[in-house]
């Protein structure tokens, strides 16, 4: 009975989780199921293992990939590099600001930027390397991508440094550890979960990217999320949409599961333990 | 500089960025195989010396020596030095094996010898079989041991402890205070110990240095130390003092409050200002006819091992007592004390001539 009070107090929690979690996953599931004309199939499922989707999947995770990499790449230097300014978190507010912006507004200003008549190809011609297809190019969509999945891989990251106990860095020199060797046998593996954070913030929505792939990579890009696109707005094939959609949830768990922390002494790590 | 010699400073100084100077002009010289303690308030300078000696920190000014060989600018990776960090600072990724085999992967001693070795160290500090454990698990004492045992695995020649046992629990920190002892004893290893307890400090060096403002005010052992004060600072921060001015009427005699007292100490210009410090314990209670000082009891604390006393005389100084017979509060009594209890300081005299004096009253007496 002293529990009523917390009872009710989940209810809008649960109502949320139910409405907007649960049963979409739901619904995806069962339109999975359907084919065009509403008949129960597993037609769609089939089709998945053809070489066509497997090839897009492949795609879509090579991208991921490459995005994840380069940002983590960018990143971790750069949170190393913040938490030793003395205005550190300003300058984290910097690189945070910019995920404010809406994203559409961002890949529109690289299309000028990156497009046929924008500062670059006028560079490009002033020093006579003359007129270069930027937009549209594995290039441009990965350095887009990048950009906008950066202060999502330095926030985590940032913060596992932060916590890092300064007086574990003078213990691994004071036994005879070079910088390099303090980095890599401390400094990487205590701020594996930040990275790990990092990685799951970024790789995730980066394998269901379909704006910035439309916008910036035109048609040269097909991923698992341009597919699903495609399957409900121009096919109508909302069956087929579901089932990629279906494989997508799943790998994302895997993924999940694969990056999840383990939670022991995660707390010792800190400073203020 | 001696054979013995493992670390001498010549006349060091570190200042920071910001201009405010830590250590001033500081000299000194470390014996191989002893236990020293640098002793201060915080703020003192103790732990910069300890952090030039690790090579976390270079001086502003002055040569540090290892062995003879000036090591001002040798990294802290390169030098044959170990610490025990102040909250241990083990390493939370690893397990206590992994932690105090650290430092022998880094030099890639081969995997035989690293396990012999750090199971002979976790041994020695009396973890055997922890090896396995992970560190949240460990006890705060238990954590103190694996960071000594990551120290003496590397077989360093000095071994450095900064304020080690200030997190500790009273009744651990005692037993800390027998183990670290013996542990020196046995390894014959050099340890400088740094601490701003007094009595860590008494009870476990061979020399104590007592720091304050970033200049050693007095080197010596405990003894020395607490028996001899150079001055106000260091009999007011090692133990409990009385302390009151006088002046030095002539040798043997000084006065306070315009009473004469017989006392040891001579080779004083006549009538000059000193301090006078006597020990409370070297106070004893007696009755007002037989004491040389007549005071009034103000207040009295139960200390276990004996009765601490707040009395007054009548210019209004405070003399602490300690007794193990008990008075009653408000009432008069005689205090009664040897003519050695007395111990005179010159004000702002030096180490040098402090010494020098000490030195002249044994020759002297050696004479008679």
């Amino acid at each position: 009975m002293k529990n009523k009070g917390s009872v009710f107090s989940l209810i809008p929690y649960y109502a949320w989780i139910i409405l907007f979690v649960i049963a979409p996953i739901l619904l995806v599931g069962y339109y999975s199921l359907l084919d065009l004309d509403g008949n129960f199939t597993f037609a769609n499922y089939k089709q998945f293992f053809t070489s066509v989707y497997l090839k897009m999947t492949l795609s879509s995770f090579w991208y991921a990939f490459l995005i994840t990499v380069f940002s983590l790449l960018i990143s971790y230097p750069a949170a190393y590099l913040i938490t030793r300014l003395k205005h550190k978190n300003l300058w984290l507010i910097l690189i945070i600001i910019p995920s404010w912006i809406n994203l559409l507004l961002k890949t529109y200003a690289f299309i000028g930027i990156f497009g046929n008549k924008g500062p670059i190809n006028a560079f490009f011609e002033k020093i006579g390397l003359g007129n270069q297809q930027i937009l549209f190019t594995d290039f441009s969509f990965i350095f887009v991508s990048v950009y906008i999945f950066i202060p999502f891989m330095i926030l985590p990251i940032f913060n596992s440094l932060d916590k890092l106990n300064p007086a574990l860095m003078d213990a691994a020199k004071d036994l005879g550890a070079s910088r390099i060797t303090t980095f890599r046998r401390v400094i990487i593996p205590m701020t594996m979960n930040g990275i790990k954070a990092g990685i799951q913030a970024v790789f995730i929505p980066a394998l269901s990217l379909f704006m910035i792939t439309r916008l910036i990579a035109g048609n040269k890009v097909i991923t698992l999320g341009t597919a699903i696109e495609q399957q409900f707005l121009v096919t109508q094939n909302w069956g087929m949409g579901s089932t990629i959609a279906v494989f997508l949830i799943i790998i994302m768990f895997i993924i999940m599961f694969l990056t999840g922390s383990k939670e022991k002494g995660d707390a010792q790590y800190g400073k203020n333990k | 500089m001696s054979e013995n010699t493992i670390i001498s400073f010549e006349n060091v100084s570190k200042s920071y960025s910001d201009g405010t100077q830590v250590l001033k002009d500081v000299s000194f010289e470390l014996e191989r195989g002893k236990f020293y303690t640098l002793l201060g308030p915080s703020g003192c300078g103790k732990t910069t010396i300890l952090r030039l000696i690790a090579g976390f920190m270079e001086p502003t000014e002055g040569d540090i020596f290892f062995n003879g060989k000036k090591i001002n600018k040798v990294p802290a990776n390169e030098r044959q030095v170990n610490t025990v960090f102040q909250d241990y600072a083990l390493f939370p990724h690893l397990n206590v094996f992994e932690n105090v085999a650290f430092g022998l992967r880094i030099q890639k001693v081969a995997e035989a010898e690293i396990k012999q070795r750090v199971e002979e160290a976790l041994k020695f500090v009396n973890l055997a079989g922890y090896g396995v454990r992970e560190i949240p698990e460990m006890s705060g004492g238990q954590r103190q041991r694996v960071a000594i045992a990551r120290a003496i695995v590397n077989d360093p020649e000095i071994i450095l402890l900064d304020e080690p046992l200030s997190a500790l629990d009273l009744k651990l920190r005692t037993e800390m205070q027998y183990e670290l002892r013996e542990l020196q004893q046995r390894l014959g290893k050099t340890f400088i110990f740094v601490t701003h307890d007094q009595e860590e400090a008494l009870a476990m060096s061979d020399e104590i240095f007592v720091l304050n403002e970033g200049n050693i005010q007095q080197s010596g052992t405990p003894v020395d130390i607490y028996d001899e004060p150079i001055n106000r600072f260091v009999a007011d921060f090692i133990g409990e003092s009385n302390i009151i001015s006088g002046i030095m009427v002539r040798d043997f005699v000084v006065s306070m409050n315009g009473q004469e007292f017989e006392c040891v100490d001579q080779g004083l210009n006549p009538n000059e200002k000193v301090d006078v410090v006597v020990r409370p314990e070297d106070l004893e209670l007696t009755s007002v006819e037989k004491g040389k000082l007549v005071v009034t009891v103000d207040s009295q604390l139960f200390r276990g091992v004996h009765y601490e006393l707040s009395t007054y005389d009548e210019a209004g100084n405070e003399w602490l007592v300690h007794s193990l017979k008990q008075a009653d509060v408000g009432a008069k009594i005689g205090l009664d004390f040897d003519p050695e209890a007395i111990h005179i300081m010159r004000l702002n005299e030096t180490e040098e001539d402090f010494d020098k004096r000490l030195e002249s009253y044994g020759a002297e007496s050696d004479e008679k």
